[in-house]
C-alpha cells in the first residue's frame, strides 16, 4: 500500500505501536486488471514464447522511451538560435534538421513551428496524444488530458492564461491540431539578454512547455 | 511514395477549402468540429495511408494526400473571445475536402 501521503499522522510512531489508520487506504495503481492491460500483457508473453521478440528487447525498448527527453528538442532549437541556416533547414524539413544533429530523424514528418512578435503557436492533438517523441520525450498527463485537448483548440488564450502564459491581443495565437501523420514543435523566441551565449548555455533556457507553446523560454 | 498508390493532389497552398459535413462510423481523423467548416489549404504534406483503413488493418491504398488547412478561430467556433486574426490549422486528408 502507497503511504506517500503528507499530512500529519495523530499517532506516535515511538510508541512502537501505531493505532490503525484513520483514512482508507489509497489502492495501488496496478491493483486493476483492465481489458487493455490483459491483451497486452497476452500478446506481449505469446510474441516471447514464439521468440519474435524477447523480454529483455521489451524492457530495453521501455528504457529507451523512458530515456528521451526534451533535452532533444532543446538542442535543436538552441542551434537554430546562433545558426541562421540551420533554422531554415529546420523549418523546411524538420526531420532532417534532426539528422543533421545526428540524431534520430524521427517516425513521422516534423513540422516546425515559428514563435515571432506576431505570432504565438502552440500545439494540441485533439483526438489523443500525438507528440513529437523522440524530440521531447512522453507527452505530460496535463497533453493527454480532456480538458487541454478541447479547451486549448476552443480557448486558446484562456487555457493559455491558466498555464501563465498571457498572449498580448495583436499578437495571433496559432493552434496547430496534430491529427494525423504530422508531429510539431514550436520554436520559440531567444529571450533577451542571451547575445554571445554558447549553444549549450542556451539550451539549458529552452524548456519542455516552451517547444509545446503552452510558455515561453526562460528569461535569465 | 509509389505514384500508382498514391492518389493526385487536387489542391495548392492557397486554395480555399471546405471539410465535408459527413459523420460516418468508424476511426475518422477528421475532428468533429472542423467538420463543415471553411478554410485554405496552408500545405501539402505529402500522401499517407487512408487511417480509416489502417486501423482495421487493411492497407490503406491508394495513399491520400494530406493537407495542412488553416482555419480562422471565429469562423470555426461562433463565440470565440480571442482575437480576429487567430487560426487552428488541422492537417485533413483529400477526400474530406472540397473546393469552396
Amino acid at each position: 500500500m502507497p503511504h506517500d501521503h503528507d499530512h500529519p499522522h495523530d499517532h506516535d510512531h515511538r510508541r512502537g505501536h501505531a493505532p490503525p489508520h484513520r483514512h482508507p487506504k489509497r489502492a495501488d495503481q496496478d491493483d486493476t486488471i483492465t481489458q487493455w492491460k490483459a491483451m497486452e500483457i497476452a500478446v506481449r508473453e505469446l510474441l516471447i514464447e514464439k521468440r519474435v521478440i524477447s523480454a529483455e528487447e521489451v524492457r530495453q525498448q521501455v528504457e529507451e522511451m523512458d530515456n528521451r527527453t526534451s533535452l532533444q528538442g532543446a538542442r535543436v532549437v538552441a542551434r537554430a538560435w546562433i545558426d541562421a541556416d540551420y533554422k531554415k533547414l529546420l523549418l523546411n524539413d524538420g526531420n532532417a534538421a534532426c539528422e543533421a544533429l545526428g540524431m534520430e530523424s524521427g517516425p513521422y514528418k516534423l513540422v516546425v513551428v515559428e514563435n515571432t512578435e506576431q505570432v504565438h503557436n502552440v500545439i494540441v492533438c485533439t483526438l489523443c496524444s500525438c507528440y513529437p517523441r523522440w524530440l521531447l520525450g512522453l507527452p505530460p498527463d496535463w497533453y493527454k488530458s480532456r480538458n487541454y485537448r478541447s479547451r486549448v483548440v476552443n480557448e486558446p488564450r484562456d487555457a493559455l492564461m491558466e498555464f501563465g502564459t498571457m498572449i498580448a491581443k495583436d499578437r495571433t495565437v496559432r493552434v496547430h491540431d496534430s491529427t494525423a501523420d504530422m508531429r510539431y514543435l514550436v520554436l520559440p523566441m531567444r529571450p533577451a539578454g542571451t547575445d554571445g551565449w554558447s549553444e549549450e548555455k542556451l539550451a539549458a533556457l529552452v524548456t519542455r512547455d516552451s517547444m509545446i507553446g503552452i510558455a515561453m523560454a526562460i528569461t535569465p | 511514395m509509389a505514384g500508382a498508390e498514391s492518389v493526385a493532389p487536387r489542391f495548392r497552398a492557397g486554395d480555399r477549402v471546405a471539410v465535408r459535413a459527413a459523420y460516418p462510423i468508424g476511426h475518422v481523423r477528421t475532428p468533429w468540429y472542423i467538420r463543415g467548416k471553411r478554410g485554405v489549404i496552408e500545405r501539402l504534406c505529402g500522401a499517407f495511408g487512408n487511417p480509416e483503413e489502417l486501423a482495421y488493418a487493411r492497407p490503406g491504398l491508394p495513399k491520400q494526400p494530406l493537407y495542412r488547412v488553416r482555419f480562422l478561430q471565429r469562423e470555426v467556433w461562433t463565440a470565440y473571445g480571442g482575437s480576429p486574426g487567430d487560426t487552428v490549422d488541422v492537417e485533413i486528408f483529400q477526400h474530406w475536402l472540397e473546393p469552396a
